[in-house]
């Protein structure tokens, strides 16, 4: 098995905030990412595809049509966007990176026939990313 | 399709330190061959980078696996303290028998993280420049499975 990794990179803001705490504990909780205006980052998302080359093109699958997916999947629902607001599968939950990993995951997963997706992971800064991946798979190896 | 999925948190922490490859149970031009530069008896130093992953739920409250402030904090006691801007080998008594090796530092830093109480450690990775890294994950076979 062959593991290829597509790197993107997306701006969007967000804020942490739950209706059910109050205004202390969201604060207490969430600090900084609590201000109510929001803020945002300028995220870097790098999926990882898993499969055998095929015989006779030598590909996992066609990148351009990784790029054409990760472009309509990814970019068009969460670049320059309010994560809180505009990304409806996000609604009620926190947008964390942890959360945004798993949508991601889900919105990919059905649109990779090729291979199939093996590992997102989102960095919403150089030292803070979730990775998301089958039970039982590794997230291992990769820097 | 949530419960076949898992997450992780991943957060990069930097120290600078430095250290002596050096075992006392070799001559001194066994020494010299087997750690060559790093065997200058002055010491040199890195800029590390320690990765630490966690693994768990997902708290639907907070969108969390662990809140970062008490990752940070516990990370920054357990490990930074002791060794940002020290000698691994003068500094931290586990380096005083062992040959503090990229390999060495990080069983010697999971063991120092594996009681995070908030979710599970995962693995760890520690990079010694940009060309060398390397990973430890403890009793989790072959890095992360589960």
């Amino acid at each position: 098995m062959v593991l290829l990794t597509r790197k993107i990179e997306f701006a969007a803001s967000h804020l942490y905030n739950n209706p059910n705490f109050s205004v202390e504990e969201n604060r207490r909780i969430f600090g900084k990412c609590n201000n109510p205006h929001g803020h945002g980052h300028n995220y870097t998302l790098e999926v990882t595809v898993e499969g055998e080359p095929d015989p006779v093109t030598g590909m996992v699958l066609d990148l351009k049509e990784l790029k054409e997916i990760l472009e309509r999947e990814i970019m068009q629902r969460m670049d320059h966007r309010h994560l809180n607001y505009e990304v409806a599968e996000l609604a009620g939950q926190i947008p964390t990176c942890e959360n945004i990993a798993r949508v991601i995951w889900q919105f990919l997963e059905p649109k990779i026939t090729q291979g199939r997706l093996h590992r997102v992971r989102l960095y919403e800064s150089p030292d803070l990313f979730a990775d998301c991946y089958r039970n039982g798979a590794s997230a291992a190896g990769k820097p | 399709m949530n419960g076949a999925l898992k997450i992780e948190l991943g957060r990069r922490y930097r120290f600078s330190a430095s250290h002596r490859l050096h075992s006392a149970h070799l001559s001194e031009e066994e020494n010299c061959r087997v750690f060559g530069k790093c065997n200058n008896p002055y010491g040199h130093g890195h800029n590390y980078v320690l990765e630490v992953s966690l693994s768990g739920e997902v708290d639907p409250a907070t969108g969390m696996i662990a809140n970062l402030a008490d990752l940070d904090s516990f990370v920054e006691r357990q490990v930074l303290e002791d060794f940002d801007h020290k000698s691994l080998n003068e500094d931290v008594p586990a380096f005083r028998e062992k040959v503090p090796t990229t390999e060495n530092l990080c069983i010697e830093i999971f063991e120092r993280l594996k009681s995070f109480p908030k979710a599970k450690l995962e693995r760890i990775r520690v990079q010694e420049t940009g060309n060398n890294s390397f990973e430890y994950a403890g009793d989790n076979l072959e890095g992360n499975h589960s």
